[in-house]
């Protein structure tokens, strides 16, 4: 029976969170995809790991009725990506764009995996190289099977 | 002995970029702004609701604009040292109340005392939109063109104060 009260309490705190997030979504339909599309594409600064379209946070908000905004004033969305990096730099963009600042951030683990897979290579040809020099040529051979012949002679 | 040194060594140089990665600040994105005009703007003040202010007012002169909010508890942290600095008089402090209350930031002022030359209000935080704020607080070096020549992300500390703030007001004022 608590528990079931417990679950029953969860529910309606989450309800209840989620009727008061969805309050602006339900004015203009195409313009609140277009927002979302957009925000998607954009970090929100105060939690760094969250989009600006998952974001809670008061910046976020803003910054999304601010795309809204724009949206109705007819800008295309390379416009409204435009401003936001004007303002908060190529950070809040996570598919950042492709220059000389972040030559390291596009290329740094490909040239990472090409360095690993060509040491890779030398050490594997290393190795192959050391196995092929041991075999033994005919002499040596007599020469080994006597010294084996020896040791068995020595055994007590 | 030697096969070992090259495994060291990337070791090593792993070690490094670990320790300087990790002893920076993530919050600190570096600002675009830096280097650009002031964005423009015509606020109304704080205290006096009826007058207006705008950056270019200020055109001729080095100041601060410092954004800061009586809900926000890093201020606190800052304020005593505004509070100093506006005392020496070296540099005036212009302050951007951001979404805040207005009763709420007057009492933060008569409490905490008020640095500021004048403070203006943003209480939609369309103006902290286009300074690139996401923070609070924040505050700009503006010098005599009306151009942003740094910004410091968080309170203002007495050390950032001393070693980058001042002189670098002191180079503009010149």
């Amino acid at each position: 029976m608590r528990r079931l009260v417990f679950a029953l309490v969860c529910l309606a705190a989450f309800s209840l969170g989620f009727a008061r997030e969805a309050a602006p979504l339900a004015q203009d339909e195409a313009v609140e995809k277009r927002m979302v599309t957009i925000s998607e594409e954009l970090r929100c600064l105060v939690c760094q790991n969250e989009s600006l379209a998952a974001s809670r946070a008061d910046l976020a908000q803003d910054l999304r009725r601010e795309i809204r905004e724009q949206i109705g004033q007819g800008k295309s969305d390379k416009d409204i990506l435009e401003f936001m990096v004007g303002r908060y730099g190529d950070f809040v963009r996570y598919r950042p764009p492709l220059k000389g600042t972040t030559f390291l951030l596009w290329f740094g683990p490909f040239l990472l995996l090409v360095a690993g897979v060509a040491a890779l290579v030398i050490v594997l040809r290393r190795r192959g190289r050391r196995v092929t020099a041991t075999t033994l040529s005919a002499e040596e051979q007599k020469k080994a099977d006597e010294l084996l012949q020896l040791a068995e002679n020595d055994k007590p | 002995m030697n096969r070992f040194l090259l495994p060291l060594g990337i070791f090593i140089v792993l070690v490094a970029f670990l320790a300087i990665g990790l002893n920076r600040d993530p919050r600190e994105v570096p600002s675009p702004l830096v280097g650009k005009p002031a964005p423009a703007f015509e606020l109304p003040q704080l205290h006096r609701t009826e007058a207006k202010f705008a950056p270019k007012d200020l055109q001729g002169k080095v100041w601060l604009l410092n954004v800061w909010a009586s809900w926000c508890v890093s201020c606190r942290q800052e304020h005593p040292i505004l509070v100093e600095l506006a005392k020496s008089g070296l540099v005036p402090i212009y302050g951007l109340n951001y979404k805040d209350q207005r009763a709420d930031a007057l009492k933060w002022l008569r409490q905490f005392g008020d640095p500021y030359a004048l403070s203006i209000v943003d209480a939609e935080g369309r103006v902290g939109i286009d300074y690139g704020v996401y923070g609070v607080p924040e505050t700009y070096v503006i010098d005599k063109a009306g151009v942003i020549r740094y910004k410091q992300i968080g309170p203002v500390t007495q050390d950032a104060l001393e070693k980058t703030i001042l002189p670098l007001v002191k180079e503009l004022q010149k």
